[in-house]
């Protein structure tokens, strides 16, 4: 597994953190993990709720100070 | 003090113009020299390949030479950059000339790719390119009804394209008197129609009112050419007869090929624009990383912080505009009336009623626009 990258999404509306996780999901290899950061509080359930569909992992999802932290690991 | 810009599209052209102008006494008196390299002597208004899909405008309403939107004193060569040497402060061309430089900006954007995503390059029509805008534009006048789906990519630039696109082929087929022939079906990457809620808000009621069926949680995986289906990666499918496709976009390859950003996207500090360990790059447009639109306003918004910083540091040694995220875009809504949508990195957009004042603004702004490339508006 390679070192961990960060998605930082804060404050920003367009296109918004799922989408840039996403993006990143796609470059991403099998295995690695990514961590978002989000100021959208949708961010908490919209993220889990896609990366259940497509069959990631939910790794954590907590928000500390304003900021959502979610580990997402990519399963295939 | 020698500028170099690499890449002549909306940002690169008016960024280098602010500076040429501002500088104007320097460059004439030899102590500032500019200059621009691209890959095209052409400029093509990107924005306008949308009304090209739909018959609203022709190609020559929306390309100019390069050179004739430049200012006097900008070296301007057709000469694509193949290598960039950041730590020496230069770069090699395709022709194989070597540019120095004591500051650099970087604008090459992104360009549509297909390869991510099978078969969609055979089976769909998009708005996105200059050949696929001039064949949409036949498949849509030819079109005798049938199932129409939208499918978007991840990440792609015109970011409220995907409504507009489905907004104006509702139009279309209505003007063509064919639309309850077709069944326009629009799908989205997340969990809502758009990913600015408000607009999303918005446009629900919209879609609803034209009779759009909508999927969220929609990425294409790959497309069935033969059975005309595109499957998600979210396990779902969509039959189509026509298939319109707003394609993944990703930075230029010699971005990625110069170890410059993974993916073709700069990593840039959101408000000063420079790159990222390099206080003499800056990074303007669809070319960066940041989590922000993909689209003209935030290339426009991006170089006036730009062209104003270059020329300060020229002057006092020092930056004087951070960049505040600002964002603005013209929604298109239907036939005659628009909406807008301005927002920044603190304050998100508000969505008014569409207005026709608001779609004779974004008309005329599709002729305004080379004065804006120009640096004047």
């Amino acid at each position: 597994m390679s070192e961990m990258k960060v998605v930082d999404a804060r404050n920003t509306f367009c296109p918004g953190p799922l989408m840039e996780l996403i993006s990143f999901m796609k470059r991403a290899e099998v295995g690695d993990e990514m961590e978002l950061l989000s100021t959208d509080d949708g961010s908490a359930n919209d993220v889990p709720q896609w990366i259940a569909k497509v069959g990631h992992e939910l790794v954590s999802n907590e928000k500390i100070d304003d900021v959502w932290h979610i580990v997402v690991k990519k399963l295939k | 003090m020698k500028i170099l810009f690499v890449g002549g599209g909306m940002g690169g052209t008016i960024v280098a113009n602010n500076v040429a102008r501002r500088l104007a006494r320097e460059v004439r008196d030899g102590k500032v020299e500019i200059t621009m390299l691209s890959a095209t002597d052409q400029h093509w208004y990107q924005p306008g390949l949308l009304y090209v899909a739909f018959g609203k405008m022709a190609m020559n309403d929306i390309v100019r030479d390069q050179a004739s939107l430049l200012e006097p004193g900008i070296r301007f060569f057709v000469d694509p950059v193949e290598e960039f040497e950041l730590a020496q402060n230069k770069v090699r061309t395709k022709g194989g000339v070597v540019h120095d430089y004591d500051m650099l900006v970087i604008a090459t954007g992104c360009e549509a790719v297909y390869d991510e995503v099978p078969g969609l390059a055979e089976a769909s029509e998009t708005p996105y390119t200059r050949e696929g805008a001039t064949r949409m534009f036949k498949r849509l006048r030819d079109f005798e009804g049938g199932k129409v789906a939208v499918v978007v990519g991840v990440p792609h630039k015109c970011p409220i394209a995907p409504i507009e696109i489905t907004f104006m082929l509702h139009e279309f087929f209505e003007k063509r008197g064919i639309r309850d022939k077709v069944e326009l079906k629009y799908t989205y990457p997340i969990a809502r129609i758009h990913n600015i809620e408000n607009i999303a808000t918005w446009a629900v009621p919209e879609f609803e009112r034209m009779e759009v069926d909508y999927e969220t949680f929609f990425n294409m995986k790959e497309v069935d050419v033969e059975n005309r289906i595109v499957h998600s990666e979210e396990g779902t499918e969509k039959e189509f007869d026509l298939l319109v496709a707003v394609p993944p976009h990703r930075g230029m390859k010699v971005i990625e090929e110069n170890n410059l950003g993974e993916g073709g996207w700069i990593p840039t500090d959101r408000y000063s624009l420079q790159m990222e360990g390099h206080d003499n790059v800056y990074v303007v447009g669809d070319t960066s990383n940041l989590p922000i639109s993909k689209t003209g306003s935030t290339a426009h918004f991006q170089s006036e912080v730009v062209g104003e910083n270059i020329a300060s540091i020229f002057r006092t040694g020092s930056a004087t505009r951070e960049y505040d995220g600002k964002v603005y875009c013209f929604i298109e809504a239907d036939q005659d009336r628009a909406t807008n949508a301005c927002f920044n990195y603190i304050d998100p957009p508000e969505i008014k009623a569409p207005t026709k004042s608001m779609h004779m603004l974004k008309m005329s702004y599709n002729q305004w626009y080379w004065s804006s490339a120009r640096g004047l508006l």
